[in-house]
């Protein structure tokens, strides 16, 4: 195993909402009412069905209740033994999901409270990611204002898989407050199920939607670069979360060659992708979807390009890694510190603004 | 450097293009609303017959959807793989230090002048009272 460093971020947590009704102190009375005489019972994604091996790493499985529910857990299990600094708790919960936007905003508002409240008001470690109702983009940016307030707040989280491809202008509001407020944009694996999770239907297997996500985060940066996000917000950071990352250097050949050829239809993408992703774009280490020779691993980190790509994670309790590996064999120390420390600071400005203010 | 003569002005109109064989290289020469340009019609990427591609406009942009379409006409685009060059410079838009297409100087010069030489007449016959397009390389 590759030995970790201490003081690190982690850049992907998950805290787990127990049960709808954790939220009922969050919302206001009416949103309340409807949801205990509705008898609403829970959000549940089937991105990570509940006994599927990956939701939760057996060792890191409570006896009851969802794994990554209780903080103690997650203190125990990931906080303290990968000694970081910091962790990013990225709530995966099922807000994305509704059509509703005045419910998906009244939820997503429940659920930034409950995290601030249960999760970072009892941590000092801890940092949010803002859940957004995407279904409506002017409440978003409210919500990404209401909760930028709060410094602990240090990304936007959006799903890989939502209505719309993200460069659309339509989405750029949103784009326009995260750059403002400095806060990035967390794109996470997972699908709101409006569309199908793959690009040519319906699946049959979890494995087929878990295998899509690479294809989805690779048609979104396309998506992102060629409509120019990056032109107008040229400070804006954008991190994929649990997007693995070995399909990148391929992925960027192929972007990069047809760009070469057809760059006059998006005049404003003025920069090579591949340097568009260098400036903008960063990376979740897990799932490290590389083999496990420490050789081949390196020669595709050779083929990125750069050393300031990848952010450490742990995408606790995802089963990705077994012991405290969450490092893959063969990294260098000069690289694990990097990938650690270094880049989390220098992509998170909130943290990093934490980081001088308390030498 | 050698001077060739490969035509009489009025056999070369503007908007229209020669290829020619000079030393054994394949050469186009380009008149574009009045002014001559020289490429090496080999495309510096694959080696594609590059001048035998369309002449675009420069596309560019300060904002995303607002584009500014300038020099018309001044941008070869190879027909193989659609990359631009500058038919001034043959720089390549995509990767311009890298690759660049050969150009040549190409003018018009005066038949007094051209026939006291040194100059390659190629097959043309020079005529005093006439202008002819003069090709550098």
């Amino acid at each position: 195993m590759t030995a970790i460093v201490a003081g690190g971020v982690d850049c992907d947590l998950h805290p787990a909402v127990p049960h709808l009704t954790s939220l009922l102190p969050y919302l206001d009375d009416y949103w309340r009412d409807q949801v205990t005489t509705r008898g609403m019972v829970d959000l549940v994604s089937q991105s990570y069905p509940a006994n599927s091996p990956i939701s939760a790493r057996p060792d890191w499985r409570p006896a009851q209740g969802k794994p990554g529910s209780r903080l103690e857990d997650m203190q125990a299990q990931a906080l303290d033994p990968f000694e970081v600094a910091y962790g990013i708790c990225n709530p995966l919960y099922g807000v994305q999901m509704v059509f509703s936007e005045d419910m998906a905003t009244a939820f997503c508002r429940a659920l930034n409270d409950w995290l601030a409240k249960e999760w970072l008001d009892r941590d000092s470690r801890l940092r949010g990611s803002i859940v957004i109702p995407v279904q409506n983009v002017e409440k978003s940016v409210a919500e990404i204002e209401r909760c930028a307030a709060d410094k602990r707040f240090v990304q936007v989280l959006m799903l890989v898989m939502g209505d719309m491809p993200l460069g659309k202008r339509h989405y750029w509001p949103i784009y326009a407050a995260a750059e403002r407020l400095g806060l990035p944009i967390g794109i996470h694996a997972g699908s709101n199920y409006h569309n199908p999770p793959t690009s040519v239907g319906w699946g049959s297997y979890h494995i087929e939607d878990y295998v899509a996500q690479a294809q989805a985060f690779q048609t979104q940066l396309t998506s992102l670069i060629v409509e120019g996000v990056f032109a107008r917000h040229p400070n804006l950071k954008m991190v994929m979360l649990e997007s693995g990352f070995t399909w990148l250097p391929p992925f960027l050949w192929r972007l990069h060659k047809f760009w070469r050829g057809i760059r006059m239809e998006t005049p404003w993408v003025d920069r090579a992708p591949l340097e568009i992703v260098r400036s903008n774009i960063r990376f979740s280490l897990q799932p490290v979807d590389a083999p496990d020779d420490p050789a081949l691993l390196n020669r595709l980190l050779d083929h990125m390009q750069s050393d300031e790509l990848l952010l450490f994670s742990t995408d606790y309790p995802h089963w990705q890694f077994d012991g405290n590996d969450a490092l893959p064999k063969g990294l260098s120390p000069e690289l694990v510190r990097k990938i650690m420390i270094d880049n989390p600071l220098a992509t998170y400005g909130r943290l990093r603004a934490t980081q001088e203010a308390t030498p | 450097m050698t001077r060739h003569v490969i035509a009489p002005v009025d056999e070369f109109p503007p908007g229209t293009r020669k290829f020619l064989e000079i030393d054994g290289r394949p050469i186009a020469v380009f008149n574009i609303k009045g002014e001559f340009f020289g490429l090496l019609n080999r495309c510096p990427h694959q080696g594609a017959s590059l001048c035998e591609g369309p002449l675009i406009g420069l596309a560019q942009s300060k904002d995303p959807g607002e584009i500014e379409y300038t020099r018309l006409g001044e941008i070869i685009r190879c027909p193989w793989h659609g990359w631009e060059f500058d038919i001034r410079t043959g720089q390549s838009y995509c990767d311009p230090r890298r690759f660049r297409v050969k150009a040549y100087p190409a003018h018009v010069e005066a038949g007094a002048e051209v026939v006291k030489g040194p100059y390659v007449a190629e097959t043309i016959k020079v005529a005093v009272e006439s202008d002819y397009v003069v090709v550098e390389l």
